[in-house]
């Protein structure tokens, strides 16, 4: 048994995803502290240009799963490349970054190996620090994970059989970017037949333009203070100028302002950006559990007991139609 | 049709929530149970393929006698049975066993659709559905936006939720559909509907009756053990501007700028 730790990558037009990047970085924690190799799996189809690029992440190995039939994700083609391959390296953990596809593919994939699964993952620590950690599940990993959209925290241990599978929050750990190593890359081609891939992908509509919500550094949301959707516009205004993105606030969303793909709190995206700027929201608990990770909250409401001011780092009471106009200019200047 | 809604009761998010003495679970104390949003969302959608294609909807819940408030509820919206899976040697159960319980009683009871939450609201989760799926041996769709059953009847497009957008997927039937948010509006419960629910039977079944051995469910056979709750760090105290909105917004500004070093 290898006990390697592993990353499944996730990459979009040839750019491997910043939440990848983060989960190398914790397995790399990991690996350190186990003395176990790192290594990080890719999938795709003709991703050469791609993978050059992978061979000072920073990580032991890179194995590349190549197929025809891995272009688009699909659960069955992943699961199908992925499974006699992890039942011949015997990886420890497997880690991804929390994402739609993750979602997706990580509990799956868990069940088909009837091991662990942990999401969401925001800490992990390792007690006791000398292995043999892993077999058993005595004392070993802690991970801690948001409950409650965010309101308390779980810490829990995983037991039985690894692989164990755990995706991690994204923006909760660091990305170590070490050229120091150059890794070797291994390329496998899993034999695939359609017939066994049970989905068809009849087509993708691409409704988000640049950066997602959950991978912004800028976010700025609006509430039903913004008194309708025309009103966004400037807040559009507002988070291109800063380089964010626009979310809307549960109220907003309701109103039918915004798509609920927009919406920041329990119900909806869960962000951690360096700069959050809440106008016209009043600070539900569904949205505070969003949102209360981000590095810094700025907070603009007419209401001083809004609760949106008990978690904000700066705040104005005033006015978002007086305030917005000024905080454009002024960042224009 | 015969569609499945799996629902699961959960304490309602909107309440302050207290963590117990020895950091091993909430305080349940004053705290009121509702239906899982996600949940609800698929009983709504499991009653709106009923309407347009006739069939009959099933109601599972796994839980101790609360659940029945819940599996009434959704009895009141139009669903025809409900099947209350109880029993002490469920408790302590992860993910897995309660899929592994799940799929006892779908296997007596067959299915053509299931639908359940994307996730729980309390523990977000989100593997009961894919668990369930694969020992079903049937497809899995997470977080759909839209579902429209083909005409021969033997597959379905589903809009699902990636993270680029939405993914249009055909699938094969009998499959498992996982509602996220936007699917549909949960439709309230009419009086009519109120006053049928009281009279429909809800089928309470325990491990005997599934033929479950105690070992493969509850808290021993979990891959998962809790070692404590906590509360996330507070925020410290922020700076909070009064006054016109020409002054407060150059003092933000510079606070931007120079304390916080954002802009």
């Amino acid at each position: 048994m290898s006990c390697d730790i592993w990353v499944i990558a996730e990459h979009t037009a040839n750019t491997i995803s910043s939440g990848t990047l983060e989960a190398i970085g914790a397995g790399r924690f990991f690996s350190n502290r186990l003395n176990v190799k790192l290594s990080l799996v890719i999938l795709g189809n003709k991703i050469d240009a791609l993978i050059h690029r992978l061979s000072d992440t920073g990580v032991d190995n890179v194995y590349v799963l190549e197929n025809l039939h891995l272009s688009l994700y699909t659960s069955d083609a992943y699961i199908n490349s992925l499974e006699p391959f992890i039942k011949q390296h015997k990886p420890s953990i497997i880690l991804m970054t929390s994402t739609c596809l993750s979602r997706d593919f990580a509990p799956k994939l868990a069940s088909r190996l009837k091991t662990a699964y942990v999401p969401d993952v925001s800490g992990i620590e390792i007690n006791p620090p000398s292995p043999p950690l892993l077999k058993g599940g005595e004392g070993g990993i802690l991970f801690t994970r948001p409950i409650y959209g965010g309101r308390l925290l779980s810490t829990v241990i995983c037991k039985g059989e690894t692989p164990w599978v755990v995706t991690l929050r994204p923006r909760a750990f660091e990305k170590i970017v070490d050229t120091s190593k150059k890794a070797n890359i291994e390329k496998i081609e899993p034999t695939l037949s359609p017939s066994n891939i049970r989905t068809i992908i009849e087509g993708i509509e691409k409704t988000q333009k640049g950066l997602g919500l959950t991978d912004a550094d800028i976010v700025v949301s609006g509430g039903r203070g913004m008194k309708g959707p025309e009103n966004f516009k400037m807040l559009e205004e507002l988070a291109n100028i800063l380089g964010g993105v626009v979310g809307a606030s549960g109220a907003a969303v309701d109103a039918g302002w915004l798509p609920h793909s927009a919406q920041v709190g329990q119900t909806g995206k869960v962000v951690s950006p360096k700069l959050y700027i809440a106008c016209g929201i009043s600070g539900a608990p569904q949205h505070l559990a969003g949102m209360s990770t981000s590095k810094c909250i700025v907070a603009i409401n007419k209401d001083p007991d809004a609760p949106i001011f008990k978690v904000a780092d700066y705040g104005i009471v005033g006015d978002v139609f007086e305030v917005v106009p000024r905080l454009i200019e002024g960042l224009k200047k | 049709m015969k569609v499945i809604a799996l629902i699961k009761q959960v304490p309602d998010t909107s309440i302050a929530l207290k963590i117990n003495a020895e950091a091993t679970d909430i305080v349940y104390q004053d705290v009121p149970w509702v239906i899982n949003p996600y949940d609800e969302y698929a009983v709504e959608e499991a009653l709106r393929i009923k309407e347009k294609l006739g069939g009959s909807v099933t109601l599972i819940s796994i839980g101790p006698d609360r659940v029945t408030d819940i599996l009434r509820g959704a009895l009141a919206m139009g669903a025809d049975e409900a099947i209350h899976l109880k029993d002490a040697a469920f408790d302590g159960s992860d993910a897995y066993s309660i899929a592994f319980i799940l799929s006892k009683v779908l296997q007596l009871s067959g299915f053509d659709i299931i639908i359940c939450g994307k996730q729980a609201v309390d523990d977000g989760w989100g593997q009961v559905g894919a668990a369930l799926a694969e020992m079903l041996n049937i497809t899995s769709i997470s977080s759909i936006l839209k579902l429209e059953v083909a005409e021969d009847r033997k597959h379905a497009i589903a809009h699902r939720e990636i993270d680029e957008g939405l993914e249009i997927v055909k699938v094969p039937l009998p499959a498992l559909f996982t509602a996220q948010q936007g699917l549909n509006k949960p439709r309230y419960a009419s009086l009519p509907g109120i006053m049928k629910a009281k009279k429909k039977e809800i089928k309470i079944l325990g491990a005997n009756g599934l033929g479950i051995s105690f070992q493969d469910v509850g808290r021993k056979a979990s891959s998962i053990e809790l070692k404590k709750l906590s509360y996330p760090p507070a925020r410290k105290q922020g700076k909070i501007l009064q006054g016109d909105a020409m002054t407060t917004t150059k003092e933000l500004l510079n606070l931007m700028r120079s304390e916080a070093k954002l802009i």
